[in-house]
């Protein structure tokens, strides 16, 4: 965290003080949630997973969502990306109720890159990235030099210039992951909603990403919201995290997450236990 | 998309091979007419004999353009349910168009004999034919799209329409069952497919089904390459999937239950051109491959019903054994020497 900590000073140091004044003046809370209740709605009943959780993301930050499996990090995550209902509570992008912005609208605010692949692999990097310019396009998806900039700036950012003429089924899993990011980056978007982005890489796909979505959040002022298993790698990145845990969640800084002692509580103590001072878990 | 080729020189290559394939469709059949002889007729010089004029325009010239609204059609469909569906299987006839037009031709040809005694009709017109398979793939179509508005998974919509295909099938069976050996002879010729009855009227009323259909699926293509991703992402894209999936499929039940009304159920073009035409336009943009498909879709049937007449001879084979017997090896080599079947 110390690491993250000075980079962060250090890239506000590197500007003048008149562009900090302005970044200071628009720094504010993208997605906001109070009291937000998540599940699953039938006919016959309401399935409650989380309850009565409240966060708020501001403009620039990269915050993740942690807790052990079944818990509804993703849940929360397709909640917040309107793919499913809330049953209850309030979600504001950018102070209005997310319920109040049509699908296109919202189709321009927030950007997603699920844990499902592709459907077609057939699709090369470019046409797939490029399909992220579809809520600003005609009825035919003729593309205007405004979105081949925006597809140009995402390759740029995610260096896929090399791949940019591959089919999909030739790319390995972390390729495919950086394709994914580019062409949410390339959708333009206030908010990228990330579910398990590092899944099923290496140790070093792992930073490549993470690194990566820190730099996505820190230089284009996007609110970056991902879930992970990767705690300790979390801790280090984000600039927040929420901690889900049975009936209770917490949310914060990962240093005061850590003086809480969040992170003990997250799995059963017979088996892990976290230790403070090196910020890692232990398996007993 | 950016960058990507406009495949100029394949369309004007498939362009040109579809004029060929029409010049030698119409100049070739079972009564032999001189190649000069047929061009005279169709540009309206004076030809030697008058029946070749009157073969040449009222026979092989309607069946030529029926060809190619047949051809264009379903393919094009198979490429709409492809997508729709995300599966290289799929054809225009998985949400049981075929099957429903099966249904309400079988019981017009061998419930007629139930019926005949009542009514006091033996003779089956084709105008019969064409209404009574088109009232049974529109009332098929009709349950799949109402099913289609309270299902989410448009994979459930997949397994429905194979159901919906198994109970018109069982009831087909269960009527041949019963019925006398020159009813079911009638029933199983109209389902090898023919392309040659079509009168012009009645090519122009097809016209007009296949028009609206193409109308439709080009006013889907942003949402179809959009679908290409995953339904989830595009609806994060800000596509409606409901209302694109009812319009994909209405598009779909126009183009094959028209068709199938006119010229009985076609196998496996809507199936394998979609394939072959990814095997030349190396793409997933509908922007290039629906029209590439159409045209494509078009040269094959023109093709294959060119050998079914079988030239000099008057036996004509039905079109669907011709499309299966050389179209499936076509495609079975394609995919085993690119070694993938990919959409």
């Amino acid at each position: 965290m110390v690491i993250s900590t000075k980079t962060k000073n250090d890239f506000l140091s590197s500007k003048t003080f008149k562009q900090i004044t302005i970044e200071k003046k628009h720094e504010h809370t993208t997605l906001k949630a109070t009291e937000l209740s998540i599940g699953y709605k039938t006919k016959k009943k309401e399935i409650l997973i989380a309850d009565k959780i409240d966060f708020s993301l501001k403009k620039g930050e990269i915050t993740s969502i942690v807790g052990i499996n079944g818990i509804g990090k993703s849940t929360l995550l397709r909640t917040l990306a309107y793919v499913q209902p809330k049953l209850q509570g309030e979600i504001l992008l950018n102070e209005k109720e997310i319920e109040n912005y049509t699908s296109l609208a919202l189709a321009s605010q927030i950007s997603v890159v699920l844990t499902e692949t592709v459907a077609s692999k057939n699709l090369t990097v470019l046409e797939l990235i490029a399909l992220a310019r579809q809520p600003y396009t005609n009825w035919i998806g003729t593309l205007t030099t405004t979105d081949k900039n925006k597809i140009a700036e995402a390759i740029a950012m995610v260096q896929l210039e090399t791949l940019q003429h591959k089919k999909c089924y030739e790319l390995s899993d972390g390729q495919l992951q950086k394709v994914m990011i580019a062409r949410a980056l390339a959708q333009d978007t206030a908010v990228i909603l990330l579910d398990e982005p590092t899944s099923h890489l290496d140790m070093y796909h792992k930073a490549v990403i993470l690194k990566l979505l820190k730099n996505i959040a820190n230089k284009t002022k996007k609110t970056v919201l991902f879930t992970t298993h990767e705690i300790e790698v979390a801790i280090q990145i984000c600039d927040k995290m929420l901690v889900l845990g049975k009936n209770q969640f917490s949310f914060g800084t990962p240093e005061e997450l850590i003086t809480s002692k969040c992170f003990e509580k997250l799995f059963p103590k017979d088996t892990i236990t976290f230790d403070a001072s090196s910020a890692s878990f232990k398996i007993k | 998309m950016p960058n990507s080729k406009t495949y100029r020189t394949p369309f004007l290559l498939l362009l040109l091979l579809l004029v060929v394939c029409f010049g030698i469709n119409i100049s070739l059949g079972s009564v032999s007419i001189p190649l000069e002889e047929t061009f005279n007729s169709i540009f309206g010089r004076t030809v030697q004999k008058e029946s070749w004029d009157y073969i040449i325009w009222n026979y092989r010239i309607p069946k030529a353009f029926t060809a190619i609204l047949v051809g264009s059609g379903l393919s094009l469909s198979g490429l709409l349910m492809q997508t729709l569906f995300r599966n290289p299987l799929a054809g225009p006839f998985v949400l049981g168009i075929s099957s429903g037009a099966s249904l309400g031709a079988a019981i017009l040809i061998m419930g007629s004999s139930l019926f005949a005694g009542i009514f006091g009709f033996n003779y089956i017109g084709d105008i019969a034919l064409i209404l009574a398979s088109s009232i049974g793939s529109f009332l098929v179509l009709l349950s799949v799209v109402s099913v289609a508005s309270k299902v989410k998974d448009t994979m459930t919509l997949l397994i429905i329409g194979l159901m919906f295909g198994s109970i018109t099938a069982a009831i087909v069976s269960v009527l041949s069952y019963f019925s006398d050996a020159e009813k079911l002879q009638q029933y199983t010729y109209w389902t090898f497919g023919s392309i040659g009855n079509l009168s012009w009227s009645q090519l122009s009323l097809l016209f007009g089904i296949i028009l609206i259909g193409i109308t439709l699926s080009i006013l889907c293509m942003k949402s179809l390459n959009a679908l290409l991703l995953g339904e989830n992402y595009a609806r994060s894209l800000g596509v409606n999937i409901r209302k694109n999936r009812f319009i994909i499929i209405i598009a779909t039940g126009l183009l094959a239950g028209g068709i199938t009304a006119f010229a009985g159920p076609i196998v496996f073009i809507g199936l394998a051109v979609p394939h072959l035409t990814r095997q030349i336009f190396d793409t997933t943009n509908h922007k290039i491959l629906v029209p590439a498909v159409l045209i494509y879709g078009a040269i094959i049937i023109l093709l294959c019903d060119t050998i079914a007449q079988i030239p000099g001879n008057a036996h004509v084979i039905p079109i669907n054994a011709i499309t299966s017997i050389l179209g499936a090896p076509v495609v079975i080599w394609l995919l085993v020497r690119k070694r993938k079947m990919i959409f």
